[in-house]
């Protein structure tokens, strides 16, 4: 049986350009820039200054308030400096420049390696993934310490991890599901049993069938984990599509999944629950597919965090002359950036190198009301009236079409014909409910 | 590293694909999909058939340019719609339409139909429609003289068909006869015939293969689903149907009544057509019935033997209303 949800779109895939290649690590360059702000919450306090000595995994920040993280240095070496920078969203942001020494010296005293982590409890568990400075590493950089703490009246009996990975171009996912699927599967064991879950059950869309049967395979060792074929069809991968499809429950307005009894995680998140855990391994690296129509070598690469965009470009062979727009996420999703000295964060699954054939057209004509936003909404949402309506700022008519459900998955702006941005207004719209809105 | 730092990168909000439909993509497979029709209607009609879609196709074109620039409109011919109507209203025609009531028509579809409401995505009508009833209420003789279909099978039995006289026309259309004389007036094969096209009635209509052809490339395409064309033709399909196995003597039966008159044109091309119709999909369903229900009760009791224009154009006036009924369901409100 192959499970889905109602709406969404299939835009062609592009994941054959690097779904066989195997993640390869990324050579680690002489300098890395680690912002202190890479995920959903409070900027982290940095915990070193100028000329300090870091190892590998050393802590460099500290969380400055509950939903916030740790950040620890993905090198060895000396830290030059603390500067400013400013991060995609144009907010600026403490990052610190540590030089490579190269002698991969690694910080033991952060975490321990627990091969009985059976014997820990849950405060441990939940201290350690927060020690980790593990977020959520499908793009939301959730910290998952908090997820993984719902209030006590929330009972969780499911955990599902995500391998939907519906975004075009990225397969770093399916790799990882491929090449670690004992790993994923103890992280989702360990995260099982800090909520008491009685089921695990991972998400994969059927266009990735070596990762479905491999995880299949390691599943079957476990009674209460399963694997669940899912529509290969976006967003497929959005939280509270993959319950629905999954588990028949829509997560209420307004509400999160532990409302419907549910935690949902990345399986890239679960593997580095695992390496922390299990291994004492902070979260100092990651997994992110390099992709795109402007490079020669496109390839599934683990680089370390704070490694900038420039230093990867030469590796994958961009093309100078067809590059004309840079993607951090899947092309659905991602943004759009203006600059290659960029540094890899938590967030970043995906690097996209693109030509011209993704130029934005900005020309649009008059909604010719065929409906296809409608149907394609995975929020049951009139994207053509809300779009509509949010540029003419009728910010009462939008709060009464439920705006804020929207999850910005941008199926509306891709289908539209008449080309009209319909998320662009939307977001917007979105943000004036917030400010002005009156509706609960 | 100089070349690098020379690229100058695109900005733009996400999505950063976009599927490859547009307006004149959607367009263009409409045309093309109506193309078996026109191969009938010129197959049965000849060089008249021509004649027709191309005055009509010109002076759609030509009137919505010179509507847009009257109105300072921004001239938007390029997206085909225009071609659309016009394809639309002369396969609405009969072989005997003289030139100046296709040009009348035309501009009843565009400019009273089409631009001044703001153009394509603002009127309420479907465009075709709109010059087609008109010319039916203003031109009810010329609208209705009908040719027998005549096949083309050399070049002189074409070029002769141009030759058509007025007084030479007394022919009846299916539904017609049936409104006339009743059901027992209708040939023995009518059925077969209306399948290919070998009846009398407007130039486009008289084949239900061609146009089941068209509607399954639009289905094909993704531009129309099946929600608007089978409700609409259930229905009518259904209704028919009680009225005749009540009294087969005095009705017809459903298969003939799908199958004539410009049932299928209408559920399959001008009922779908985007603007004027639905947007969500409980709502395409409803219009649908609308449609087919309406149809029905104007050919079993109304004056006019057919009534397919009429009742898109009614359910057309309701769309709003419907749109603002079947809103979807909120995500999350429902177990």
């Amino acid at each position: 049986m192959i499970f889905t949800f109602k709406g969404g779109i299939h835009p062609s895939e592009n994941k054959y350009l690097t779904e066989e290649k195997k993640i390869i690590n990324f050579p680690t360059p002489e300098k890395v820039y680690i912002p202190l702000l890479q995920h959903i919450g409070s900027p982290s306090k940095p915990t070193v200054k100028k000329g300090d000595y870091v190892k590998i995994g050393s802590i460099i920040g500290e969380p400055s308030a509950y939903i916030s993280s740790y950040i620890h240095s993905s090198v060895s070496g000396s830290v030059i400096d603390i500067i400013k920078t400013e991060n995609i969203f144009g907010r600026s942001i403490d990052t610190v420049i540590i030089e490579n020494d190269k002698k991969e010296e690694i910080d033991e005293n952060v975490l321990q390696k627990n091969t009985e982590w059976e014997k820990l409890n849950n405060d441990e568990l939940i201290e350690i993934i927060k020690k980790a400075g593990i977020v959520g590493l499908g793009g939301a950089t959730f910290p998952t310490f908090v997820k993984l703490s719902p209030p006590p009246d929330k009972k969780i009996d499911t955990v599902i991890l995500n391998g939907g990975e519906c975004e075009p171009f990225l397969t770093i996912d399916d790799r990882l599901m491929q090449e670690e699927p004992e790993k994923i599967i103890k992280g989702l064991l360990i995260i099982m049993k800090i909520l008491q879950a009685k089921k695990g059950i991972i998400g994969i869309e059927n266009n990735k069938k070596s990762a479905i049967k491999i995880m299949k395979n390691e599943a079957k060792k476990y009674s209460n984990i399963e694997v669940c074929v899912l529509k290969a069809k976006y967003p497929q991968g959005a939280e509270k599509q993959l319950i629905d499809a999954i588990l028949k429950r829509q997560v209420p307005p307004n509400g999160l999944p532990m409302d419907v009894g549910v935690v949902v995680n990345n399986v890239g998140t679960a593997k580095a629950i695992a390496d922390a855990v299990i291994d004492g391994r902070p979260l100092i690296e990651r997994g992110v597919t390099v992709s795109g129509d402007a490079l020669s070598n496109p390839q599934n690469l683990k680089i370390k965090i704070g490694v900038l965009i420039s230093n990867i470009a030469d590796f994958v062979g961009v093309d100078f002359n067809k590059f004309k727009k840079l993607i951090l996420g899947g092309p659905m999703m991602g943004t759009a950036i203006s600059s290659l000295e960029m540094p890899i964060t938590k967030g970043v699954s995906g690097i996209l190198f693109l030509s011209d054939k993704y130029s934005n057209k900005t020309e649009y004509d008059a909604c010719i009301r065929c409906g296809r936003c409608v149907s394609v909404c995975p929020m049951h949402l009139l994207p053509n009236e809300l779009g509509l309506l949010s540029s003419k700022r009728k910010i009462e008519l939008i709060d009464e079409l439920n705006i804020v459900d929207c999850i910005e998955c941008g199926s509306c702006s891709y289908i539209c014909p008449a080309n009209r941005p319909l998320l662009q207004w939307i977001k917007i719209g979105k943000a004036e409910v917030r400010e002005f809105g009156t509706k609960k | 590293m100089e070349q690098k730092n020379k690229v100058l990168l695109e900005i733009s909000p996400a999505p950063h694909i976009h599927s490859k439909d547009t307006v004149q993509s959607i367009m263009l497979d409409v045309i093309i999909a109506l193309m078996p029709a026109v191969a009938i209607a010129v197959f049965y009609f000849g060089i008249n058939a021509i004649r027709i879609i191309l005055v009509s196709i010109i002076s759609c074109v030509l009137f919505e340019l010179l509507v847009s620039k009257l109105l300072s409109q921004k001239i938007k011919i390029k997206d085909l719609s225009a071609v659309v109507t016009g394809l639309l209203l002369a396969l609405n025609l009969s072989a005997t339409a003289p030139n100046w009531l296709i040009i009348i028509g035309a501009f009843v579809a565009i400019a009273i139909g089409k631009q001044i409401f703001g153009g394509i995505g603002y009127n309420i009508f479907n465009p075709a429609l709109v010059g087609r009833v008109f010319l039916l209420i203003a031109f009810p003789v010329e609208m209705t003289s009908w040719v027998p279909p005549n096949p083309v099978i050399n070049l002189k039995s074409f070029m002769t068909l141009k030759q058509l006289e007025p007084d030479a026309i007394s022919y009846a259309t299916p539904l017609a006869i049936l409104k006339g004389k009743g059901p027992s007036a209708l040939p023995d094969n009518i059925h077969l015939d209306a399948f290919f096209g070998n009846i009398g009635g407007c130039i486009g209509e008289i084949s239900a293969l061609a146009l089941i052809i068209g509607g399954l490339y639009l289905l094909y395409k993704g531009h129309i689903s099946l929600r608007i064309p089978l409700s609409f033709i259930l229905t009518t399909f259904i209704i028919t149907g009680i009225f005749w196995a009540y009294k087969p003597t005095n009705y017809a039966d459903p298969l003939f009544h799908i199958l004539t008159g410009g049932l299928l044109l209408g559920a399959i091309f001008m009922a779908t057509d985007m603007v004027t119709s639905p947007s969500t999909e409980t709502g395409m369903i409803i219009f649908g019935i609308g449609c087919g229900f309406i149809t029905a009760i104007i050919r079993l009791f109304g004056a006019y033997p057919e009534g397919v224009s009429f009742s898109i154009l009614i359910m057309n006036g309701l769309v709003p209303l419907i749109d603002k009924l079947t809103k979807p369901k909120r995500f999350g409100l429902q177990k």
